[in-house]
């Protein structure tokens, strides 16, 4: 009914390439949000399914028909813009009802003084003002019918921008990043009620963001797209579990994931920073490698107190930031010339100033990358062990 | 409840792809043959003159129309025009009025929207109403006076006479002054601290930020006062004063009715400065008459 | 050198305000002197003069209260040449806001052909109108004018234009429009620029997308303050005529085309009727403020939002 399908959608904006072929399945009533960096082109894939942009090749299906050549108000689908695009001469009233005004009523019904003469039109315009009052009281919007979009506060604004889109009863929602324009407190509160609305509408909702807090609490499925590509596919857990790529597992996840250079020793075993790992890995050995470990996997502690027989990196206490329930720790690793690594850990951790620290993770929370940057899958190097979890005996300190 | 449905169902879509093309190709058609039409009608004068000056007295008075002229007589009727009137005379008269008049309108015009925009001193409300008030008054109503308060002072058909009633543009204070008020003041109280003092603040730093402005008022200034015939008309009867419209109006005096051929060698000669400076300057032109509207 | 972004403001010493005080005062100064003898002075001299009989030369003169302004409205020549004024900025006032409107937005779409277009438009406002008028008038000439050619050679009657009383004034008024068009089309294109291109793009998304509703929907509205602007100053210009009237038909034929400021140069700079020229041109000065009255009260409430 509502599912939405992309076909190989290509679109150069002269010389320079932004879609690459895209290929997307959005089922029928599900929160799908396209994630990325700026010049990604997420912005532009939403703007061809809305028609306001027509793609060089490929197609765009809903329902399962091709909707290419219909022109935007045809599609059955709303947009909402990240300026929200409201019309600044007309009250909020006028504003919602402008779409069920140009759908409903001929050019003769519209026309300034040619409209009097019309008797349909009186009936059309009862109708439409019931449905826009029935939306405004959804949305709370109520009180504010009668202003003008000028008189109205950023998070007013985005309702009224909803409520326009909600009037015309879309099969598809698109929303072009419309909270980037909120103050941080609105944001969250706003996710919320945007996530409910999805519920309470069971539409399907396309939504752009570069945001990934939003992709994150908000999503059924997320596609992470790069250089006009999509470079993932799946559930919000998928993406923070099973990253299929370095710049993926960077975006995903607050504070960023660290990164640490890593290459492939004999017999596939991972090497890092000349120890090894129990992890193995089916490429060459010399082959480089990036091994990124996400600050929640990382327990710190003082060195003093560092067990015989784990895995733990010798780290210098840098910067400590306090969150208030948690806290977020820089450290460096002396002697090694490589960015900060960050970890998460409880408020209370007592750790020495300036001291050293033992840094200690879970082998098996390890992503590995290739030179490429794509994902290699690794299997824990004790033979035997199916994916054991158990840290191997290979303490190393530098 | 049936028709209230019916009422609230969208109208069915009227055209198919096909259809939706031939629409756009014909109202791109029809965008460009009006808009043709309409720059043929704007373009026409300028080409008939730029002709007519080419043609021979024979083919100007003959029935039939030919745009291109068959016998070149540009020469003869390039040089009538020029003898018989001081021409390029009347263009330099041109050049200086509109040269002093702007550099005065600017000298004044620049301290005093500076002194409104950022500066407290006594009077400042009642010179701001007064600026507002001189904008709706045209040069045309202190004429009189003015006229009669320079006759008496024997300073007609001088050139201070012709540019005196312009020195003051209020247009140039309130534009000005416009655009002072947006000049950040941290720049201006870290330049006082620096030891500057309020006149090099204006013209070392605040001038520079405005000159966009500066530069669009000056572009309007000029066309103006060089197209200005209403008040040189009535302070100069000495041809040598002359500016562009009096002098030209002064030669088709004298050519009454026959020479069309020097005549438009004239026209030509008087407009092409302004002409060829918007062509070459077409932004700056233009971005002068936008600044006006923007209020 | 200290040059942050909140810099407080030096300590504020009586001496200092002084000191800004002269400066602002000094700075004012040479402009406010200019106010008054270019434009206070004399506008009460102007009003002065009005209430006297004043004749240029002549040795004294008395003083006669509101005769002259009464002699104005009662004298035939003022009364026509005030309603020639008023029907040529009738006449041309449509032709030069509503062309121009229509042809910025037609314009305004374009991407190749729009400097030339510009340039075409504009090049009547950059040109001497003097000079011009001299081509007009060989133009419209009668015999050697291509434009009556034209109208032979279609078939039509000729027509004289600057020698007919019933063609001067209207002839008169479409060189006004040919000249102000270009100004009035770049200030529309302005207008048109400063709308915000994702409006248009909510209104095709909501139905609004053949070129007639896009205009109703949002080009016309938010081109409300534009308009207004450039009503008034087209009226206002050409309320101003004169350029025309005094090469090209010098009032005439018949007075068909005296304007009101073409009267008061004639009363004042050729009769020297001093006195007299001075109230018609207060007359004149009403009119030009409740053009810009009209544009203060009546207008802008409609207009911004």
């Amino acid at each position: 009914m509502a599912a939405v399908e992309l076909q190989s959608i290509v679109k150069s904006f002269g010389a320079t390439p932004v879609l690459r072929g895209i290929d997307l399945a959005v089922a029928d009533g599900e929160f799908m949000t396209l994630v990325g960096p700026s010049g990604c082109g997420k912005t532009t894939l939403i703007r061809i399914i809305a028609g306001i942009e027509s793609q060089d090749s490929g197609s765009v299906l809903i329902g399962g028909s091709a909707i290419d050549h219909l022109r935007p108000h045809e599609r059955r689908v709303a947009m909402v813009f990240q300026s929200y695009a409201l019309y600044p001469h007309m009250s909020v009233r006028a504003n919602l009802s402008l779409p069920l005004v140009m759908s409903r009523l001929r050019l003769h019904e519209r026309l300034p003084l040619v409209r009097l003469l019309s008797g349909r039109r009186r009936a059309v315009m009862r109708g439409i003002e019931r449905e826009v009052e029935a939306v405004a009281q959804q949305l709370q919007l109520g009180a504010l019918l009668d202003r003008r979009p000028a008189q109205l506060s950023g998070g007013q604004r985005q309702r009224v921008a909803l409520g326009r889109a909600i009037v015309r009863h879309p099969d598809v929602f698109l929303m072009d990043e419309p909270l980037s324009n909120l103050d941080a407190k609105l944001r969250v509160h706003m996710r919320t009620e945007l996530a409910e609305l999805h519920q309470r509408l069971g539409a399907t909702f396309i939504y752009v963001t570069h945001d990934q807090v939003e992709a994150m609490t908000m999503s059924n499925r997320v596609a992470m797209m790069d250089s006009g590509d999509i470079i993932q596919l799946g559930t919000p857990t998928e993406l923070y579990a099973r990253p299929a790529n370095v710049k993926v597992a960077q975006f995903i996840g607050s504070p960023a994931i660290n990164f640490l250079p890593g290459t492939v020793g004999a017999g596939g075993r991972v090497e890092l920073l000349g120890r090894q790992l129990a992890l193995e890995v089916a490429l060459p050995a010399g082959a480089a490698l990036t091994i990124g470990i996400r600050p929640e996997a990382i327990a710190a502690r003082p060195a003093t107190a560092a067990q015989d027989g784990e895995a733990w990196l010798l780290a210098r206490l840098r910067r400590r930031e306090n969150l208030g329930p948690e806290h977020i720790l820089h450290f460096d690793l002396p002697g090694a010339d490589l960015a900060p690594i960050v970890c998460r850990a409880p408020a209370q951790l007592h750790l020495p100033a300036d001291g050293q620290v033992a840094l200690t993770f879970d082998t098996m929370a390890c992503h590995l990358f290739d030179a490429s940057g794509a994902r290699v899958a690794a299997r824990g190097a004790n033979a035997g062990e199916a994916g054991g979890r158990e840290p191997v005996v290979v303490p190393f300190r530098s | 409840m049936g028709t209230a449905a019916a009422l609230a169902q969208p109208l069915p879509a009227q055209a198919t792809p096909a259809r939706i093309r031939i629409g756009r190709l014909t109202s791109l058609a029809a965008t460009h043959a009006v808009l043709l039409a309409g720059a043929a009608f704007m373009l026409l004068p300028f080409i008939w003159m730029l002709t007519t000056s080419l043609k021979s007295p024979g083919e100007i008075f003959s029935a039939d129309f030919t745009l291109w002229p068959r016998k070149f007589s540009a020469v003869e009727n390039y040089d009538r025009a020029l003898t018989s009137a001081p021409l390029l005379r009347f263009a330099l008269n041109g050049f200086i009025i509109c040269f002093g008049i702007l550099v005065v309108q600017l000298l004044v015009a620049i301290p005093c929207a500076y002194a409104l925009a950022k500066l407290k001193f006594p009077g400042r409300n009642l010179l701001f109403v007064l600026v507002l008030l001189g904008l709706c008054i045209p040069v045309q109503v202190p004429a009189l006076p003015l006229y009669i308060a320079l006759a008496k002072l024997e300073l007609l058909n001088t050139y201070f006479a012709i540019m005196f009633p312009f020195f003051l543009s209020v247009f140039a204070i309130f534009l000005f002054r416009q655009f002072f008020k947006g000049f950040p003041d941290d720049i201006i109280h870290a330049a006082r601290l620096d030891g500057m003092s309020e006149f090099e603040i204006v013209w070392r730093i605040v001038v520079p930020s405005a000159w966009p402005a500066i530069a669009a008022f000056s572009v309007f200034s000029t066309v103006a006062h060089w197209n200005d015939l209403y008040w040189p008309l009535i302070v100069v009867s000495d041809t040598r004063l002359a500016p562009p419209p009096l002098g030209m109006m002064f030669f088709a005096d004298a050519e009454t009715g026959s020479n069309y051929g020097a005549l438009t060698a004239a026209a030509t000669i008087l407009t092409a400065p302004l002409v060829i400076a918007f062509l070459v300057a077409r932004r700056r032109f233009i971005e002068g008459i936008t600044m006006t509207g923007v209020k | 050198m200290r040059t942050s972004a909140t810099l407080p403001p030096p300590p504020r010493r009586s001496r200092q305000l002084w000191i800004e005080r002269l400066t602002g005062a000094g700075f004012a100064m040479p402009a406010f002197v200019l106010l008054l003898l270019t434009n206070l002075l004399p506008l009460i001299a102007v009003f002065y003069l009005s209430l006297t009989d004043y004749e240029f030369g002549a040795l004294d003169a008395a003083f006669v209260g509101l005769a002259n302004v009464k002699k104005a409205f009662a004298d035939p020549v003022i009364r026509r040449s005030i309603s020639n004024t008023l029907i040529y900025v009738a006449t041309v006032l449509p032709g030069a806001v509503v062309l121009a409107l229509v042809i910025a937005v037609l314009v305004h779409g374009r991407k190749r052909m729009r400097s030339f277009y510009e340039v075409a438009y504009f090049l009547p406002v950059t040109s001497t109108l003097i000079a011009m008028a001299t081509v007009w008038q060989f133009l419209l000439h009668p015999r050697l004018g291509p434009v009556n050619g034209a109208l032979r050679w279609l078939g039509l009657p000729e027509v004289p234009f600057l020698s007919d009383p019933a063609w001067a004034l209207p002839t008169l008024a479409v060189i006004g429009i040919w000249q102000l068009l270009g100004f009035n089309m770049v200030l529309f294109l302005a207008g048109l620029s400063a709308i915000p291109k994702d409006l248009y793009e909510a209104a095709e998304i909501d139905g609004a997308a053949s070129g007639i509703d896009r205009f109703l929907t949002i080009t016309w509205p938010l081109l409300g303050p534009t308009t207004m602007f450039v009503i008034v100053t087209t009226s206002i210009t050409a309320f101003k005529v004169f350029d025309t009237v005094a090469v090209m038909t010098r009032g005439g034929p018949m007075g068909s085309s005296e304007v009101l400021l073409y009267n008061i140069y004639l009363e004042g700079f050729q009769y020297f009727h001093t006195g007299y020229a001075a109230a018609l041109t207060v007359i004149f000065l009403v009119f030009i403020l409740a053009f810009s009255a009209f544009q203060t009260f009546a207008l802008d409430r409609r207009v911004h939002y």
